[in-house]
């Protein structure tokens, strides 16, 4: 993400210290990964210690310091999901991808997440791909499902 | 829109804007939460524009995308006004029908209505099917008139009647008054009297005092807060002003976690509509009473529920509370008074101000006055938002209300209160939902989570899924619930994998003690709720763990084996075919084999096997049966000539 | 400021407003243990050793000294069966992450605290912060701090900051109970300024 990009960005929220968290969520979600030049940047603009920068992206789980693959991958594991079975479905992912949760394959094609809970309880076990949920999956369909993904 | 300037001016154009609305209009209400997007809901509503338009009924036909209906489970969901008829599991391909059928024909049709499971009768109305007969929506209930992106829709409700009236005649100090008379406890966990929390801010020293809106909803399995905030971000607008005049506060903020994109976007809408017409920012109403508010996004942390550590998060920092030796209503964000109070508590504040705290206190019991909406998921038939009055039996929530369990399983256990709560069983189901009573059993109210859990159900993993959940949202400031959870954890992982060992209860019992004694907040003083809640009422589970390394569920991987029974498998070949890791030996007319090295029980096998046959079967605590001769794998079957 | 009196394990404590109970009890000669506290810093409440059993308002409870306000008619107990048992817990799960740190040997004969209750961890820090909060807050440089949350949270060196600053400083080092601190600067210090920090033989 070039400088510009950032500047504008710290400037929406008037380069408000306390509006740190609010700057970096920007930056992710445009950026889907927090670059280290931005972080510095930011450091910079809002004059906060790069420690309390780093403590941020790291403690919330919004924030990703390496670039993720083209789709993301959530299992949610909330409490009603984990009862009807998401674990056996998160293992079937686990394989079929080849990766765990929080890493990227190789190709950077997926990046896996478990998420706790996105509230389509109704719906559970819940795989959402890309924002696009897929509701009482078994770990038969998981699959079915990941390989029409290129 | 011009800016209200007076009370008065808000009634006229309250009337204004119901007069122009025709009650007998046909209108389609389409449920649009979120938990219906995901089952389809935008897709609904984009062909019912498109049909209404394409049969020339634009200008009769109102559709209103309201948000949560509450009915989860059915999604998507459409009723239609004014007749009320209620469609559920709506599908594109169903609009033109029920548009030229019902909407134009007024003919009810059947396969879109829900069934009674108890009489197998069709029933039409909304509020006739027993999931909602058997509630008390008096918070949650006017979500399905409101388009949330619409504040007419709230005004055509009476929405900000209650703001009037305390601008145009009520003290602070007589609100502050209302609010303790009703006894309102806070809806987020807690269950502080809320009156007396926003009394201690208003007389703590100091001129700039702050109202704040929880709205990180971290609890797993609970999206009340999300349904209300989605759906009727107005209600919450209103019980915030209401707040922050009785306090004295002129600033306000809603911490949303970020999970939640459709609340953010409304509630962003509401504060903006509200700013045009004046009922939010300066002069509101001409009373000379100013706030402003501001929305702050969570960044993925379920500490960030707790109250001192949101408002460390508001100042822009992680996320780690603060010892609650001083009150955070005294010294709180940016060390001034503050009010932190849930979503579901602030919007039982209009109700309360428009009805009085007698019409109130009808609702509920002594200690727990008023409703609560829980969200009612798991292993049960009707999943969606539940409100009751407090005191309704936790049978009646679940059964009458829930359906029961699905698939003809019986009932194990609820677990309330997320992961600071605790799981009751069976024999606790007459108790009634009461703050004080689900505390007293061993659980908690929490935010309103309530997670079913039938026979196939671990508790013992049920614990460890808990305090998996906790170790990794731990702050980690603390060694208590740091240090203590890590080793809990590792302990619980060991005893589902059959590696528990003597001692180990006791030894989770101490780090218990510490984490209940010495740990800085109440996520890690509540962290071993789920471990003894289960211990309490399961502990015959526990020591078949331990001492026989047995899952009684049949559920925890390491501890069981699936089984197919030579006597009932039949070759049909279906598990073979689906099984996920080339585990299963098959072949024609040959009775299927689990090859164990290679199995990893996703359970497949199980799930898929012909009910008629029920030949695989889960084995735990016992060793697996050895594999049968190939003779005898041969199925010899009779044949159908003789 | 107005004098406050309270009472530590019998002893009559004349306190000033605003002290912690820590304070008075050190003000009066009384020990408590410690070990993420320091004079020069803000308390931080984490270690929470230095948990005492108080009475107030008519009811018993346990409390962190460092950052508990003193109040008037306040009764301190240093030691308790409660405290004890709470403090020997805390001192074993501490020493599953550095077994042999200087800080716990007295402190586990004490307490009888067995270092080797837990399985040991992979980790030596023990999440003291002294290190993160002497560099931001005395010497106001930030070149440490904290990563992550929960199980996962480390201490971690910002490399740039670092290869300026610390060499010449050092100042956390003796402060850190264990060796995890030392090991953290030498480990990002061969990664990320290797040409910044000289080659010596000694730390």
């Amino acid at each position: 993400m070039d400088r510009e990009r950032v500047d504008q960005i710290v400037d929406k929220h008037h380069a408000e210290p306390s509006y740190l968290i609010q700057v970096l969520l920007d930056i992710q979600a445009e950026n889907s990964w927090l670059p280290k030049e931005a972080l510095e940047r930011v450091a910079e603009r809002l004059r906060v210690p790069m420690t309390r920068i780093q403590h941020i992206a790291t403690f919330y789980k919004a924030f990703s310091l390496v670039p993720k693959g083209r789709h993301q991958v959530h299992i949610c594991m909330g409490t009603a999901c984990h009862v009807r079975g998401a674990p056996r479905v998160l293992d079937t992912v686990q394989e079929f991808t080849g990766i765990k949760p929080g890493e990227t394959d190789l190709d950077l094609k997926f990046s896996l997440e478990t998420v706790n809970c996105l509230g389509c309880c109704a719906l559970g076990p819940v795989m959402e791909i890309d924002g696009k949920t897929h509701g009482k999956m078994t770990p038969a369909q998981t699959a079915d499902v990941l390989k029409n993904y290129e | 829109m011009s800016r209200i300037q007076s009370p008065a001016e808000l009634e006229e154009l309250r009337k204004d804007i119901i007069s122009k609305r025709d009650p007998n209009k046909p209108c389609i209400t389409l449920c649009s939460g979120s938990a219906c997007h995901a089952s389809g809901s935008r897709e609904v509503a984009a062909k019912l524009e498109e049909e209404i338009e394409k049969q020339g009924l634009s200008a009769e036909v109102d559709i209103r995308k309201t948000g949560c209906h509450g009915f989860c489970e059915r999604g998507p969901i459409i009723v239609i006004r004014p007749e009320e008829i209620c469609y559920f599991q709506i599908k594109p391909e169903d609009v033109p029908e029920i548009v030229t059928e019902t909407i134009k024909g007024k003919k009810v049709i059947d396969r879109l209505l829900y069934t009674d499971p108890a009489t197998n009768e069709k029933i039409i109305h909304e509020t006739e099917i027993p999931f909602y007969k058997n509630q008390g929506r008096i918070v949650f209930g006017s979500n399905v008139n409101v388009d949330p992106k619409s504040i007419d829709d709230y005004l055509a409700i009476g929405g900000y009647a209650a703001l009037a009236k305390v601008l145009s005649g009520m003290t602070p100090d007589q609100v502050l008054q209302e609010v303790k008379k009703a006894n309102l406890r806070g809806r987020g966990g807690g269950g502080f009297p809320a009156g007396a929390k926003w009394e201690g801010s208003r007389n703590a020293p100091g001129d700039i005092k702050y109202v704040i809106v929880n709205a990180d909803e971290g609890d797993p399995g609970a999206y009340m807060d999300r349904s209300l905030l989605e759906g009727n971000p107005h209600a919450v607008l209103e019980g915030l002003t209401i707040g922050a005049y009785a306090v004295g506060a002129h600033e306000g903020y809603i911490y949303v976690r970020q999970e939640y994109p459709l609340a953010v976007e409304n509630v962003n809408i509401a504060i903006k509509t509200a700013e045009e017409l004046g009922l939010l920012g300066k002069n509101i109403l001409g009373s000379g009473f100013d706030f402003v508010v501001k929305v702050h996004k969570g960044a993925g942390a379920f500490v960030c529920g707790e109250s001192t550590a949101l408002m460390t998060a508001l100042e822009g920092r992680a996320g780690e509370p603060r010892p609650k030796y001083i009150r955070s209503n005294v010294v709180g964000l940016w060390g001034r008074p503050s009010v932190l109070n849930n979503v579901e508590t602030w919007a039982n504040v209009p109700l309360i101000i428009n009805n009085g705290a007698d019409w109130f206190t009808q609702y509920g019991t002594e200690t727990s006055k008023g409703t609560k909406i829980f969200s009612l998921v798991g292993k049960i038939t009707n999943t969606g938002l539940v409100e009751v009055p407090m005191g309704t039996p936790l049978r009646d929530i679940i059964f009458k209300i829930g359906g029961g369990i699905p698939g003809g399983k019986k009932f194990k256990a609820v677990q309330t209160g997320g992961p600071s709560g605790g799981c009751l069983p069976e024999h606790l189901l007459d108790l009634p939902v009461g703050f004080d009573e689900l505390t007293k059993a061993g659980s908690m109210m929490g935010s309103g989570g309530m997670i079913v859990m039938d026979e196939d159900t671990c508790m013992v993993d049920v614990a460890r899924y808990f305090l998996e959940f906790l170790t990794d949202e731990s702050c980690g400031k603390c060694v208590p619930c740091r240090e203590g959870m890590r080793q809990m954890l590792k302990v619980l992982t060991n005893i589902t994998k059959g590696k528990g060992k003597e001692g180990d209860i006791e030894l989770l019992e101490q780090l218990s003690e510490t984490a209940i004694e010495a740990a800085l907040c109440a996520l890690g003083k509540s962290s071993p709720n789920p471990f003894l809640s289960t211990l309490q009422y399961f502990r015959d589970e526990y020591e078949a763990h331990v001492k026989e390394k047995r899952c009684p569920a049949l559920s925890c991987k390491e501890l069981i084996s699936f089984y197919i029974d030579p006597e009932k498998c039949n070759a049909c070949t279906t598990c073979a075919r689906k099984c996920p890791s080339d585990a299963i030996i098959g072949g024609k007319n040959l009775v299927h084999m689990v090859d164990q090295e290679k199995c990893t029980k996703c359970g497949t096998c199980f799930e898929v096997c012909p009910p008629k046959f029920r030949a695989v079967k889960k084995l735990s605590g016992e060793p697996v049966p050895p594999r049968i001769s190939e003779e005898a794998r041969t199925i010899t079957r009779k044949s159908k000539e003789k | 400021m107005s004098e406050i009196l309270v009472n530590i394990d019998g002893k009559e404590v004349k306190a000033k407003e605003g002290m912690t109970v820590l304070e008075a009890a050190r003000s009066a000669g009384i020990p408590i243990p410690t070990l993420c506290y320091h004079e020069k810093l803000e308390p931080y409440g984490g270690c929470r050793l230095c948990i005492v059993e108080i009475e107030s308002r008519g009811s018993t409870r346990l409390v962190v000294s460092c950052v508990y306000p003193v109040e008037k008619n306040l009764t301190v107990r240093t030691r308790s069966e409660k405290v004890d048992r709470v403090r020997k817990m805390i001192l074993e799960l501490e020493m599953a992450h550095a077994p042999d740190a200087f800080v716990f040997e007295d402190l586990a004969k004490e307490y009888g605290a067995d270092k080797n209750r837990f399985e040991k961890e992979p980790s030596f820090c023990i999440h003291c912060g002294l290190c993160v909060r002497y560099c931001a807050e005395v010497k106001k440089k930030n070149a440490v701090g904290f990563v992550d949350r929960g199980i996962r949270k480390e201490i971690s060196f910002i490399p740039e900051i670092a290869a300026k600053e610390c060499w010449s400083c050092k100042e956390c080092f003796p402060l850190c109970p264990t060796e995890a601190l030392q090991a953290a600067y030498v480990l990002v210090g061969a990664l990320a300024f290797p040409e910044a920090s000289p080659k010596r033989t000694s730390a």
